[in-house]
């Protein structure tokens, strides 16, 4: 990845240099293992700090929004989509942004890695060829294949290539395609339960959420000044960690990113448990498209299926 | 002190006799990570673990707690009285809990037994509570216990100290307490050259240890200086911070918590749950005004107090164990020992930091 990383340098350095904007958003490597961070270079000298590879898994459209600056930002496939969804909803301007695509072939997970081996990972080294990743501690070294160790979002992607961009930094990625993955395998099986497992596999999937909200919070279409968790005039859900309260949240919550969700993954990635609340989301992105033939972030032109309406809807409950 | 030697093959018999005396909790893999859980008849502790997911925290000071209990029905005679609930604190014992998280609760102590204020709840629960601390012989990458206020072999707030030698333990009866829970277990053989031989092991682990902080200067340092060092430490450390909470929720020291009244039906209950400085809404005023309204001013409030509030108000030293949770779950690596770095070797002359990462 050390050309996707120069490439990022080169390109943020010219942008800066030529004064096109005021800042570049990416990513710089994080001081432990599969943790890079988010950061901004808002002059030439900064660019160096940029870095790319497999543990770029938050979603930078997280960082610009209701920003005023003319921004140059890091973009792979599904970060590109939030940043349409943004632009769709008014959150930043096409205008202000100048993205710097990334085909992308996928993040690590890192809640995968860590759950694999015994110790604590202190290193994570991906071959030149993108093909195995290997990680390291106290007492052990392990060379796995990439593709088994990819974020599950990342494994069903079907829009690695940004959707939209100013500028790509490498040739395009083959796309995968509906005959190659069966992205709904796992939102198939839980519709196909009943009642009893699925309240069952509900109740075992947030058993351990302690409703730090870091699924919310790393979630770019979070942006609502104040959360309806966090209400309190009038207060619509309890505070504590009683289940239902973080059922509400969560069910919620994922119903507020209908047809708004491009599945990247950034909330299970953040989340402290590993708790995969893509089970939900997902499930709501299979209903877009199978009733709307919808898919998030694909368009800055239209806006999403849940905030439109239209006359002549075909649907009898809406008028 | 004395030392005592349990052969792994009968800690369970021990266990078992607790059982009857004991509450007993201990760390368990559910999923694919280990969290302290209390412990069914027969279940044991896996002391195999390395640490926690979650800290312990949470066993003296539950996420959410109940403190009163209220009906809101006007027939009822307890209508809108608040009534403390009849609480179960049977004497508890936690086995295995790593000196990091032994030593938090003696950070959070200072908070909640104070000459002018005791929390009943967290004392109480402290009080019923002993201790099996289990040395950590392979500290991970990143524990910087021995540069914070604790040490994979630290002893200050254990009860009893297990050292894992091969197929025994070791064990050193710190406390009358202890002393008592092992005699309950019947472990009682004494332990040949033991201190020598716990010396060189807690050497050799202490030797281990890669990470570190520097905290000399962090008391000398002018509060105002540090908390308007906005364009060395606080701006370039705040934009990736996405106010989440993770690291608060996961930290054994903090102990932040917000009060809030839930009825059921016409039943009351006014409980005390966790809060975060990193959240919005730690700060808000009835008025809507948010004295702390912007994440550069909560992120600093999260560091200025572990690093420089509590490092002045209490004079012992940082209020973080090392235990390095809050470094390896942070989704966007805000990573506390190089801010604790920045803090310490920030020189306002010049603005700036001697290191950066
Ligand atoms: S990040 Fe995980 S633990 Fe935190 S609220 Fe979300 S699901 Fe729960
Ligand atoms: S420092 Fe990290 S864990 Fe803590 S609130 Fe910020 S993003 Fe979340
Ligand atoms: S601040 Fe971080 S390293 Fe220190 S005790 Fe808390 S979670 Fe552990
Ligand atoms: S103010 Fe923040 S850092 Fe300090 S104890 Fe409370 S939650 Fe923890």
């Amino acid at each position: 990845m050390t050309s996707y990383t120069d490439k990022i340098r080169e390109i943020s350095k010219r942008l800066l240099k030529e004064g096109k904007v005021d800042m570049v958003i990416g990513f710089t490597k994080g001081s432990v293992p599969m943790m890079n961070q988010p950061m901004f270079a808002r002059n030439q000298n900064d660019v160096d700090g940029f870095a790319w590879d497999g543990n770029c898994g938050i979603n930078l459209a997280n960082y610009v929004t209701g920003r005023s600056e003319k921004i140059g930002i890091v973009a792979k496939g599904c970060d590109s989509r939030n940043l349409a969804v943004h632009i769709v909803e008014n959150k930043i301007k096409r205008d202000q942004l100048y993205i710097i695509g990334v085909p992308c072939t996928g993040m690590v997970d890192r809640h995968k890695l860590t759950a694999s081996v015994g110790g604590e990972i202190e290193a994570i080294e991906e071959d030149a060829a993108g093909k195995t990743v290997t990680i390291s501690g106290n007492d052990f070294s392990e060379t796995v294949d990439r593709v088994d160790v990819l974020q599950e979002n990342c494994a069903l992607c079907m829009h690695r290539n940004p959707v939209i961009y100013d500028e790509l930094i490498a040739e395009e990625v083959p796309e995968q395609t509906e005959e190659s993955v069966d992205r709904y395998e796992a939102v198939r099986k839980v519709e196909e339960m009943s009642p009893e497992e699925k309240w069952a596999y509900f109740d075992d999937l947030f058993s351990d959420c302690i409703r730090c909200y870091a699924c919310r919070n790393a979630c770019p279409l979070c942006y609502c000044p104040t959360c309806f968790v966090d209400e309190s005039k009038p207060q619509w859900v309890g505070k504590s960690i009683d289940p239902s309260d973080i059922r509400i949240f969560h069910f919620l919550r994922a119903y507020h990113c209908a047809g708004r969700c491009t599945d990247c993954g950034a909330c299970v990635r953040s989340c402290p448990m590993g708790i995969n609340v893509r089970a939900l989301t997902k499930k709501l992105e299979k209903d877009s498209l199978e009733y709307f033939g919808w898919e998030a972030g694909l368009t800055t032109e239209q806006r999403p299926p849940l905030d439109t309406y239209k006359p002549d809807d075909p649907e009898q409950f809406i008028k | 002190m004395k030392v005592i030697q349990i052969d792994k093959s009968e800690l369970d018999a021990g266990l078992e006799k607790l059982e009857s005396e004991f509450r007993l909790i201990g760390p368990v893999k559910e999923k694919d990570y280990h969290l302290f859980t209390t412990l069914t008849p027969g279940q044991k502790p896996d002391l195999e673990y390395i640490n926690t997911r979650l800290s312990a925290r949470s066993i003296l000071y539950p996420q959410s707690e109940v403190m009163f209990e209220f009906s809101l029905d006007k027939n009822d005679e307890n209508y809108a009285v608040l009534k403390e609930p009849q609480k179960d604190r049977q004497p508890t014992a936690v086995i295995g809990i790593r000196p990091c998280d032994a030593d938090a609760y003696e950070v959070v102590r200072r908070n909640f037994d104070t000459p002018e204020y005791k929390d009943p709840y967290w004392l109480k629960n402290y009080e019923s509570t002993t201790l099996v601390g289990l040395a950590c012989s392979k500290p991970c990458p990143t524990c910087f216990c021995t540069s914070a206020v604790s040490g994979p072999f630290s002893e200050k707030n254990v009860d009893i100290l297990l050292v894992d030698n091969g197929d025994h333990y070791l064990a050193r009866l710190v406390t009358e307490k202890g002393e008592k829970l092992a005699e309950s277990a019947g472990w009682n053989r004494p332990a040949e050259n033991a201190d020598e031989t716990i010396e060189k092991m807690k050497l050799d682990a202490e030797s281990k240890i890669k990470s570190e902080v520097a905290t000399d200067n962090l008391a000398s340092q002018a509060l105002i200086d540090l908390y308007e060092a906005e364009a060395a430490i606080w701006e370039p450390e705040a934009f990736a911070c996405i106010n989440c909470g993770t690291c608060t929720h996961a930290c054994p020291t903090c102990w932040c918590f917000d009060v809030q009244d839930e009825t059921y039906g016409k039943a009351g209950f006014r409980m005390r749950n966790w809060d975060s400085c990193m959240y919005p809404l730690f700060t808000v005023h009835a008025s809507g005004h948010n004295p702390r309204g912007t994440k550069i001013a909560r992120i600093r409030q999260r560091f200025m107090h572990k690093l420089k509030y509590y490092v002045d108000k209490y004079e012992k030293g940082i209020q973080c164990t090392g235990c390095g949770r809050c470094v390896r779950l942070c989704p966007v690596n805000i990573d506390i020992r190089r801010i604790c770095n920045k803090m310490n070797s920030y020189d306002p002359e010049t603005c700036s930091c001697a290191v950066t990462s």
